[in-house]
Order: structure tokens, then C-alpha cells, then sequence
């Protein structure tokens, strides 16, 4: 018997999450998520979990934060609309430097917009749909083997850096279903919350304490147990106590900021494909990537040296590698399903030699190979000189 | 004379498209939703009321206007799931405003009115309509309430009834469908007090048409819950919506009554009640529950539920007669 299943990305995001250790889901039903919650609705029972529907986003959002303070790792998944309304409750997150996973489901927007068609509207939304400054890891992968294996990423991630994950999906991938093999549990690494026992007795808890200011370094929350501590949106000290002294102030949205930002090197992931010798590069992520790799072997065909840099982690992006690479091209394809959101980081990096084409698409249709595929006959014309 | 089935009938005979929602939009075909809607605006028009539309994001909303057609001949607007009732609260100030200014002419009769599932009413958008109330626009709410998220593929909402199985609360060996009893949502909405508010079934039409005649008579917010069968995800056939909301008001199971300003009114007590077991029977969606062992325990606690409900609400007829709150 084959070790491959069909699987469908929702399904996958599920059992992802549950491998990862998640054991609370709230959530509320939204084309095209409410399948994350239907299967954890009757998987997480299974495994000692608890699924609460909750009366709406709002709602999910927050209890989803209340859980993981009490102890368990905890997810929702929604949206657009509902990504719309849980974006208070992201702040909170990471204010209060709460792990949690919001998968988003991204669907055509604005408002309703187009429920059951793909779009990827929501990346400057999933980086700075809360108020205030802050920062945040958002993860997009491209296939349903990867939403299974980056959600457990996520929720890895959440607990390291005490921080909100966003997980970005496209409705495509939520509803597809295709070949899936469960890795093995070798393959997998799971983060642990401290344990009650790891607590010294006679000292105080401090949550909000890190290790140090250079390169802050938050401390696992605890597992359910007795640590008690102060909780509040308001600016805190390290117990947790509400504090309006600018030091402890702008210390804090700082510390905030740089244990994502000093670390984006480390939390950053990438997939690269046939970009050794590439004279054009295509930035393209989700499923979008994936017509983009069906373009460059086209093309290759042709001799054209393209490649294509997904980035896996849309914030932060691995600066590191991208400047190398933006640094030895002559043309950038940037192609993404809306009206160039993230084209904004990328150009930011690029030399003002490149010569840049970006392919957007708000239809409710895929980016098909065919046009990135035009996209690099023009960019290749325009090197060759025909222009 | 009181607006009667015949009545409407002959009024609206060979001119549909005057009602306000026509033929053409792709419900399922057996739904109660648009009849609840053709009953409620049918009154209105006949009392001579120009009605004005806003829906709540659900079946009803993204069935009746597919991309380019629109089932609608009255002005209509869509928001959001959450604020259907503060939208309309927005558009009846704007028209109140536009009379004030003489920009509408003053004796113009608008009836106002929201059609919302019980999703956009007891769960996400309970506190735009408790705002709506409180403020006292002059709305109509109507919930079409199908008892779940049937748009989005039959999860539980605060509506779903004990025991039903839905793909979030699912029956299995352990957990036996929803736990929770369904909201009380007519008695939320009354608590606001300066309301009418009450229960109908397109079972009984013409208790029907007299409690839209009295909304819309009503110097103040108004609310119907009206009971509206899915023949998709009750697993019912095509054709029983009918048939099973007489069940449901035969078995105390949706009682018909209503609301004014504090004073309780049951407008309909059958001789004799039917066991909630004949109303539940013949829906699939109960078919799990009642496949398990302790069936029998389970239908009779909802029994007990809904014989207590009936009582206590002809206590509250008997107590509040006469006194309204003001």
C-alpha cells in the first residue's frame, strides 16, 4: 500500500496543527476556512482538545488568547472579513506576548468580495492589518504537504518568540485536495512550553522577562499550571504590570519589534528554484509559485535563464539571501494576485538597474504559467535588445 | 378588514414583481426563506408601505442576487453578517432626516425591514441588533431562522437545537451533537422593552400577515422570528417545510406568541399537543441522535424543555396582561 493519502489543504492545516500540539481551537464558519474548523470540530475530542464555535471572529480571536495564557497551545482559522475583525485581538497577541497560529484563508476582497475565489489580498493586512507598531511572522506556504508541515513551523515559531503567527493560505489550497504522505515523527520538531516543575517554587513568575536586550530572547510560556501573572494591552514592566514610563514605554515596542527583527535571519525560510545561473528572477509565493515554476522550465526549454525565489515566511523575508540575489540580475518578475503589495518589499531591495515586471491579477482567476511566461518573454526581449 | 391569505392572493395575482422579490433566484428549491420574505412584504405593500430591504450576509442574501441578476424590485442593500441592523438603523435615520428637510415628501409610508438567518441575529450580529432596538428605529427584523450556518455547510449557530447534527457539533459515539439548548432569542429581544416581538410560522399564514400588520402599526422596532425549514441540511424532502413547521408549533416545540411592550400574548394554543418525537422524527438531521442508545433519555429531557417553556410562557400571558411597560 502507497504512504500517500489525498488530503485537502483545510484538512491539512488541521491535523498540522494538532501534530504540532494545538489543543484548543476556537472559530467561527467562513468560506473558505469552516473546513479547519469542521475537522477539528471532530478530531480535537479525539485527542484531549477542546473545539469551542464561538458567536464570531471577535470572539475566536480572543478566546484563542485566553487559552494559550491558561496553557495550551491554541489556533483559529478564518478569512478575510473575519481576518478583518480578529485584527484588534492580534495586537493584543502581541502585546501581550501571547503564542497563537490565525490561519487566514485568503479569499477576493475587499468586504465580501469574492468568497469562493483565490486572491492574495491580504499580505499587507496579515503584516499591518493591527494598530501600532509592531512586528510579526506571517507564513504562506504552496502545497498541502507544506501546510501540514509549516503549520507545525508555526505554532514552533509562536512559542519561541511568544508572538501571533499569521498562516496565509489561498482558497485554492484550502479546497484542493492532492497527494499527501504523513512525514514521520522524526521529521518533526515540536517546541515545549516550560514545564510547571521547571518553576522555581519561592520566585515570581515574570512573564514579560527576557534574557537579554541585544538580542531579546522571550522565555517559553508555561504549561497549564500555577504560574499566575499580571495580563494587560496596556504598556507592562516584565511582571506584566500596566507602566506609563516612557523608558519601560518605548523599551517594550522596541523589544517588541527587535525579537522578530534581530531574529528574521533565523525565523526566515525560503525555497529557491534554478536560480544559480538566473539573469531574471521571479518573486512569486503561495500557489502563484507554483505557475511560476511551470513558466521557468518552459522558458528553460527556450535557454532563458530564469529562476524563482518563494519566499516561505512573506515577513520577515531572508534579507540576507534576497539582496544576494537581486544583486546579480537584470530582470525581477514580481508576480502576485492583487495589485502589487508585495512587490513594495522586494523593489525596496532591488538595484535601480533591474528592470522590474510585475504580473498582477485581482480577477478571481489564477496567475496562469502562460502569462508569467509572457511576462519573461518580455523582460528577456527587452535584455536581448529587441525592444 | 385584517390582510388574509385569500386577500394577498387576489391583490398580487399576475403582478409578482410588485411584491419585491420575484422568481428566478436559486434557493433551494423547498426553502421557506423567500416565503417568509414574500409574506412579510406582501403586507406591506398592501397596507400601502413602499418597502425598503437590507440583508444580513447568508443563504437568502447570496441566493437572491447572483451576478448580473438581482431577484429584488425593492431598493436593497447587502453589508456585512454583523451589522445588517445597524445598516438599516443608518438608511431609517437618513429617511426620517430626508422628511425632516422635505426632501421626502412627509406622508410617504416606508416600511423598513432586515431579513437576517439566525447566524447574522442570535451569534455575530446580536449586538447590532440589540442597538438597533435600544435606539428605537423603526425596523422591522426579520429572522429567517434555519437553524444553522446552512450557507457555509451546516454548522451549529446559538439557534441549532439540542441533539442536531451539524458538521461542528457533530453526533458521535461520545458527545451527542450539540449539548446547549437553543437561544431564546424572542425573550433577549423583548428584554429591551420598548419593542414587539414575536414568533411566526408560514404554517399559519394569516397569524402571519396580523403580526407584520402590527409591526409595521407599531411606533417602534420590531422583530419576527420566523421559523424557516432547510430542506438541505434539515434532511427533509422538497417539499415538507410546510408540513414540519406545523410540527414544530403542534409539538410546543416553536410556540406562537408575541410581545408588546412587555405584554406576553400566545396567539395560538392548540386543543392538543403533539409528542416534540413526531416533530423530530421525520428530520435527518435528528436521525444520529436518535440512532443512539439513549435516544430515548435525550428526547425525553427536550420533551420535559419544551412542555416547561409552554407553561412558563402562559404564566408570563397571565402575568403581564394589562400591564404594559409603557
Amino acid at each position: 500500500m502507497s504512504d500517500y493519502v489525498l488530503m485537502q489543504g483545510d484538512e491539512a492545516a488541521a491535523l498540522g496543527a494538532i501534530r504540532a500540539g494545538c489543543r484548543f481551537y476556537a472559530g467561527y464558519p467562513i468560506t473558505p476556512a469552516s473546513e479547519i474548523a469542521e475537522v477539528m470540530a471532530r478530531e480535537l475530542p479525539k485527542v484531549g482538545g477542546v473545539f469551542i464555535q464561538m458567536e464570531d471572529e471577535i470572539a475566536s480571536a480572543t478566546s484563542i488568547i485566553g487559552a494559550s495564557l491558561a496553557g495550551v497551545k491554541s489556533m483559529t482559522a478564518t478569512s478575510g472579513p473575519g481576518f478583518s475583525l480578529m485584527q484588534e485581538a492580534i495586537g493584543y497577541a502581541i502585546m501581550t506576548e501571547t503564542p497563537t497560529v490565525f490561519v487566514d484563508v485568503m479569499r477576493g476582497g475587499p468586504s465580501t468580495g469574492m468568497p469562493t475565489k483565490p486572491s492574495q489580498g491580504d499580505i499587507m493586512q496579515a503584516r499591518w492589518g493591527t494598530h501600532g507598531d509592531h512586528a510579526i511572522i506571517v507564513i504562506y506556504p504552496s502545497t498541502v504537504q507544506e501546510v501540514y508541515k509549516y503549520m507545525i513551523t508555526a505554532f514552533n515559531l509562536a512559542e519561541k518568540y511568544r508572538t501571533p503567527v499569521v498562516f496565509l493560505m489561498d482558497e485554492l489550497l484550502g479546497h484542493m485536495r492532492e497527494n499527501f504522505k504523513f512525514p514521520e515523527d522524526k521529521e518533526i520538531f515540536v517546541f515545549s512550553r516550560l514545564k510547571e516543575e521547571q518553576l522555581k517554587e519561592e520566585e515570581v513568575f515574570l512573564p514579560y522577562e527576557t534574557e537579554e536586550y541585544a538580542e531579546p530572547t522571550p522565555q517559553p510560556l508555561v504549561e497549564m499550571g500555577k504560574a499566575k501573572f499580571h495580563v494587560s494591552g496596556l504598556i507592562h514592566d516584565e511582571s506584566g504590570f500596566p507602566m506609563a514610563n516612557p523608558e519601560i514605554a518605548g523599551g517594550l515596542i522596541r523589544r517588541l519589534v527587535e525579537k522578530i527583527r534581530l531574529h528574521a535571519d533565523e525565523i526566515a525560510m525560503y525555497d529557491e528554484y534554478m536560480t544559480e545561473d538566473a539573469e531574471i528572477l521571479i518573486v512569486a509565493y503561495g500557489i502563484t509559485a507554483r505557475s511560476a515554476m511551470r513558466a521557468i522550465r518552459i522558458a528553460r526549454n527556450d535557454r532563458i535563464k530564469v529562476g524563482l525565489f518563494r519566499p516561505i515566511t512573506i515577513w520577515p523575508v531572508s534579507r540576507t539571501r534576497l539582496k544576494q540575489l537581486l544583486s546579480r540580475i537584470d530582470a525581477l518578475i514580481i508576480a502576485e494576485m492583487n495589485l502589487g503589495q508585495y512587490a513594495h518589499e522586494i523593489l525596496e531591495m532591488a538595484r535601480s538597474s533591474t528592470k522590474v515586471k510585475l504580473v498582477n491579477k485581482v480577477s478571481g482567476e489564477l496567475i496562469t504559467p502562460q502569462e508569467i511566461l509572457d511576462a519573461i518573454t518580455e523582460v528577456q526581449s527587452g535584455i536581448m535588445g529587441y525592444y | 378588514m385584517p390582510v388574509n391569505l385569500f386577500g394577498l392572493a387576489k391583490t398580487f395575482e399576475n403582478r409578482a414583481e410588485d411584491i419585491g422579490l420575484v422568481q428566478g433566484h436559486r434557493l433551494c428549491p423547498g426553502c421557506a426563506a423567500p416565503i417568509v420574505v414574500k409574506f412579510s412584504l406582501m403586507v406591506a405593500r398592501k397596507l400601502g408601505y413602499e418597502p425598503v430591504v437590507g440583508l444580513a450576509t447568508g443563504c437568502l442574501e447570496v441566493s437572491t442576487t447572483i451576478y448580473p441578476y438581482t431577484a429584488w424590485t425593492v431598493p436593497y442593500i447587502h453589508n456585512a453578517f454583523e451589522n445588517s441592523a445597524a445598516t438599516m438603523s443608518g438608511v431609517e435615520t437618513a429617511a426620517r432626516a430626508l422628511k425632516k428637510f422635505g426632501v421626502l415628501p412627509k406622508d410617504k409610508k416606508y416600511a423598513f425591514f432586515v431579513f437576517a438567518g439566525d447566524g447574522g441575529t442570535y451569534d455575530i450580529g446580536l449586538q447590532s441588533l440589540s442597538g438597533m432596538i435600544e435606539r428605537g428605529h423603526k425596523v422591522i427584523y426579520i429572522l429567517y431562522d434555519n437553524e444553522g450556518y446552512m450557507n457555509t455547510g451546516n454548522q451549529r449557530s446559538g439557534s441549532t437545537p439540542t441533539g442536531s447534527n451539524t458538521t461542528t457539533a457533530p453526533v458521535g459515539k461520545v458527545i451527542p451533537g450539540k449539548v446547549q439548548l437553543k437561544k431564546n432569542i424572542v425573550e433577549i429581544v423583548a428584554g429591551h422593552e420598548y419593542v414587539y416581538a414575536a414568533t411566526v410560522s408560514i404554517s399559519d399564514p394569516n397569524d402571519f400577515f396580523s403580526k407584520i400588520e402590527k409591526s409595521l402599526n407599531f411606533d417602534g422596532p420590531s422583530f419576527i422570528a420566523a421559523f424557516s425549514p432547510c430542506v438541505r441540511f434539515w434532511r427533509i424532502p422538497d417539499g415538507a417545510a410546510n408540513s414540519i413547521s406545523k410540527l414544530a408549533v403542534e409539538t410546543k416545540y416553536w410556540p406562537l406568541y408575541e410581545v408588546e411592550n412587555g405584554v406576553y400574548r400566545v396567539t395560538r394554543k392548540p386543543r392538543q399537543f403533539k409528542p416534540l418525537i413526531e416533530f423530530l422524527k421525520p428530520q435527518g438531521r435528528f436521525k444520529p441522535l436518535l440512532s443512539r442508545p439513549d435516544a430515548d433519555e435525550i428526547v425525553q429531557r427536550l420533551q420535559e424543555y419544551v412542555d416547561r417553556r409552554w407553561e412558563r410562557l402562559l404564566t408570563l400571558e397571565e402575568a403581564t396582561k394589562g400591564k404594559p411597560i409603557r
